[in-house]
């Protein structure tokens, strides 16, 4: 007699409900729907919601539903066109200081989404969106370390009266030559003092004496570990300002950041907004000298030459009075004297008493903005890839102080209200620490999204179907039982997938198709050995046991040898092919127990508990 | 249903000669053509951008082109994907425009020749990832081998772990050999599709192995060669039907799965024919000419267990 323990049969009902449960939320629609969140100081509460459902009434809009939620208000639309049309009104509504997004969300009853129960999560090529991912240039975050380090070795030596012939760099080090070795001597004692993590070297080459401070190991890591993190953390800033839902800033391997953003039309205006790192100077403009004399080749020292957008000349003093990364915040408006689109600025403690100073000793003259723009592109250069960096800088204003200020203050000459805005986004998410650079994009439509979908979907239906049949007609009453842990097998997967929350991509669906076909491989193996022992005679239930327990351990190395496969794709894969990984693997796992446990159960039921003559397989 | 009406006693085994020369064969061809030819690396590898957009109606091929050298593209190539609809279009690197730009670029020109285009897509990797990816893939490839030498040794025995892996190799061969040969787009998804056909074939391969073992351990008469043959023979109908019914599936997707997974679906299509082929004839041989005997297989026992189980 064949029959499971009850606490067998137990646990393959129970897997099969929790199955059935957490698969269940990918079978509702999803509502078009509106995530509007806040910036800065501003709040998301019952108020909000109050303003927004009045615009959209004045409107004429009407909403499936709101709720607040992690302090996001989420407006509910039944149809997209709603969802689209109700974005200005509620733009207009709200103001500056909150952003919205378009997204979806699925409409689940109140007790599934209780049980945490939640649809599959989408990857890129299925919902549409962009992908990019940056790279970080470390090379010039040590550089600008090192610089750092060679202009405080500067005012520390010169503070401490110590001559030195010269500063400079080369390679990972900072060099400073000295006269003699006593004066050497003080100062890599002085050095080595004031800066613990710079590893100091002292060196003896003929009249020269020289020092050598180099980064520690430890201390270059943690200067590239600083720029990594700086860099997603602007990057982050940046991505918020632009009101997408369920936006992805993930650090990949050592210098690499991925970004994803779902739904996003426009990757172009993305890619201008990443890739670019901008930063402001103030300068004082040169009015002592003369500009045409500049032009011609005479440029004063302590000036330099620039350029307005209109391609203007101007000479401007080479000190800077505040730098880019001294802003703490920067918002667009309106300039209340003449109505021109502005930025308004404010500053830190430094650069509040710098920028008073400065004002202060120069009122009545003009002072300049610069806006410096860094962008890096890796080319193609006799087959090897060489990167070119290209720094942009112009003077986007100019205009005579007329007053002194501080900590806040405001940059007109833009030339429109979009120009003042970006700007602003750019100043706000601060200087970037190192260059980065987009090295990879792919961007999904949200049309060609929703067919991959289609046919995604469509493919496994009929894979399923035809696998189906043919188990059917094969192996009869057995190959039904097959098919039943075959649909199990099926929904355990989407079950385990929405419950991970991993990703699911189109090459995520192709592994499912995969495994529909391979699962019952391990049903085959079964079928076979119970055929194959009632050939030699065996009773009908003796073959049932024998041919489950034969095919056992060959089921399992079978399936072990695919899991290798599927792990080391997953540890090498990207995006799309890790999602194939995990669902070939999920789909192995679960098919295991569908087509092991769960089939068994099955034929138990139907001819464990009795005497049969023989067995429909 | 079967689909041998009696047990089949096929004597693959002393076709080996036969099977070897073909297989020998294919691989020549196959990497002569990976040698001469090359593969056609898609952009995840060689790097470059590529851009599909959707038409409203049908649009033909000579208008975009003269569009987008117009615009300054004239080493675009540019052709049709999936329906006449739809426009590919691959584009060189350009000497004054920013890489990740160059999209925008087309994609605008795009609209200047239609309003109502649709972006479906964007594919732009840069040189330094392609050459990553190019290496990464390869390492993956031998991690996985490696892996699978590794556990196939401890379960088995070594000579099986070759076996396995020399039809492994051979499956690999000849899969990439085909998409050479025939100049079909290699790219990711399609080197994830060799990464599970090696996943695959050895899941076949195991199956055979698995019976080899066992008959030598139970079959008291026979020689290794005649061991391997029945033991082919009676795995042979699980062999096919499992190929049969993954064959469906890839087929559907093959069929309906869309334009983009094509590829993808191919390599496992071939990968599947090739593996099932393999471990009846390469993977099989293979252990036979390295002379595994029955002396190799049998347990291990301890002495004193032995006497225990005397009643």
């Amino acid at each position: 007699m064949n029959r499971y323990p009850l606490w067998k049969n137990l646990l393959v009902a129970v897997v099969v409900l929790l199955g059935g449960l957490y698969a269940l939320p990918n079978i509702f629609d999803q509502d078009p729907s509106m995530e509007v969140s806040a910036q800065r100081d501003a709040v998301i509460d019952l108020a909000t919601q109050t303003r927004v459902e009045a615009a959209l009434q004045k409107s004429g809009i009407s909403s499936k539903g709101m709720s607040i939620n992690n302090g996001k208000l989420l407006v509910r639309f039944t149809t997209s066109e709603d969802q689209l049309k109700a974005m200005d009104p509620i733009a207009a509504a709200l103001g500056e200081n909150y952003t919205q997004a378009l997204t979806l969300l699925p409409d689940l009853p109140g007790w599934l989404s209780g049980l945490g129960a939640e649809p599959m999560y989408l990857g890129l090529d299925l919902r549409g969106g962009i992908h990019v991912l940056i790279d970080v240039d470390m090379e010039a975050a040590l550089e600008q370390a090192l610089e750092r380090y060679s202009s405080d070795i500067r005012t520390l030596l010169r503070g401490e009266k110590v001559r030195y012939v010269r500063i400079g760099r080369e390679g990972e080090a900072v060099i400073v030559k000295f006269n003699n070795a006593v004066k050497r001597d003080e100062a890599s004692e002085i050095i080595g003092e004031e800066f613990r993590s710079l590893v100091m070297e002292d060196l003896d080459q003929g009249e020269d004496f020289l020092v050598k401070a180099s980064l520690s190991p430890s201390d270059s890591r943690e200067v590239k570990k600083f720029a990594l993190q700086q860099n997603i953390t602007t990057l982050r800033n940046r991505v918020n300002a632009l009101g997408v839902s369920e936006p992805l800033i993930q650090q990949q391997g050592d210098r690499r950041i991925v970004v994803q953003l779902p739904g996003v039309q426009d990757p172009a205006k993305v890619k201008d907004l990443i890739g670019a790192t901008a930063t402001l100077e103030y300068r004082l403009a040169d009015t002592e000298h003369s500009v045409e004399d500049a032009v011609n080749g005479r440029v004063p020292p302590g000036s330099r030459l620039y350029r307005e957008r209109d391609g203007q000349p101007v000479l401007l003093k080479k000190q800077v009075i505040v730098t880019g990364d001294q802003i703490v915040d920067a918002s667009s408006g309106f300039d209340q004297r003449s109505g021109q689109p502005s930025v308004s600025v404010s500053l830190d403690g430094i650069g509040a008493k710098r920028m008073r100073r400065m004002t202060n000793e120069n009122v009545g003259k003009p002072m300049a903005v610069v806006f410096i723009e860094n962008r890096t592109t890796t080319r193609m250069v006799n087959g090897q890839p060489e990167k070119v960096r290209s720094k942009v800088e112009e003077v986007i204003s100019i205009a005579n102080i007329l007053e002194p200020f501080g900590r806040r203050f405001q940059t007109t000459g833009l030339d429109s209200t979009e120009e003042a805005h970006d700007l602003a986004l750019l100043l706000r998410a601060g200087a970037l620490a190192a260059p980065i650079e987009i090295v990879e994009e792919r961007t999904i439509g949200p049309s060609l999204g929703q067919e991959n979908i289609d046919q995604g979907f469509q493919s496994v239906m009929i894979g399923l179907a035809l696998v189906m049949v043919f188990m059917a007609v094969y192996y009869r009453v057995f190959g039904l039982v097959a098919d039943l842990a075959l649909a199990m097998n099926l929904i355990l997967v989407v079950a385990l997938l929405s419950l991970l929350q991993a990703t699911l991509t189109l090459p995520g669906i192709a592994g499912i198709v995969l495994t529909v076909g391979m699962a019952v491989d391990a049903n085959v193996l079964i079928f076979e050995r119970i055929r194959e022992e009632i050939k030699n005679g065996s009773t009908p239930q003796a073959s049932i046991q024998a041919g489950y327990e034969k095919a056992f351990s060959t089921i399992i190395d079978a399936n072990v040898t695919t899991l290798i496969a599927a792990i080391v794709l997953f540890s090498f894969g990207t995006g799309p092919i890790k999602g194939f990984a995990i669902t070939l693997a999920l789909g192995i796992l679960t098919s295991m127990f569908t087509a092991i446990v769960g089939t068994r159960a099955v034929i138990n039921l139907i001819y464990g508990r009795k005497r049969v003559k023989s067995l429909a397989v | 249903m079967q689909l041998f009406k009696r047990e089949t006693h096929i004597d693959f085994m002393g076709k080996r000669k036969l099977a070897m020369i073909l297989s020998i064969l294919l691989i020549v061809v196959a990497l002569g053509s990976i040698v001469a030819k090359g593969l056609n690396l898609g952009i995840d590898f060689t790097g470059g951008t590529l851009v599909e957009v959707g038409f409203p109606a049908a649009v033909e091929l000579p208008s975009v082109r003269e569009k987008l050298s117009a615009e300054g593209f004239g080493d675009a190539v540019v052709q049709h994907f999936g329906t006449s609809r739809d426009v590919l279009i691959r584009l060189a690197p350009q000497e004054d425009v920013e890489s990740a730009e160059l999209s925008d670029h087309a994609f605008s020109a795009m609209q200047g020749l239609e309003s109502s285009a649709d972006l479906r897509r964007v594919e732009f990797v840069g040189p330094q990832v392609g050459d990553e990816l190019t290496e990464d893939g390869g390492l993956a490839m031998l991690y996985a081998l490696i892996g699978i030498l590794i556990y196939v040794g401890l379960r088995f025995e070594y000579r099986f772990a070759v076996g396995a892996v020399i039809a492994l190799i051979h499956d690999v061969i000849i899969t990439i050999g085909i998409f050479s040969l025939f100049q079909v787009e290699f790219d990711l998804p399609v080197l994830a599709a060799v990464l599970a056909v090696i996943g695959y074939s050895l899941n076949d391969t195991i199956v055979v192995y698995d019976r080899i073992r066992e008959n030598f351990r139970k079959i008291r008469k026979g020689d290794s060669k005649t061991i391997i043959n029945s033991s082919l023979n009676q795995t042979l109908s699980r062999t096919l039907v499992t190929s049969m019914t993954t064959l469906l599936v890839l087929l559907s997707l093959f069929f309906f799965g869309g334009e983009i997974i094509h590829g993808f679906a191919l390599a496992l299509i071939v990968g599947v024919v090739v593996g099932t082929y393999s471990s009846i004839y390469v993977a099989g041989s293979a252990i036979l000419m390295m002379g595994v005997s029955k002396a190799d297989l049998m347990p291990v026992k301890k002495e004193d267990e032995t006497a225990d189980e005397m009643p």
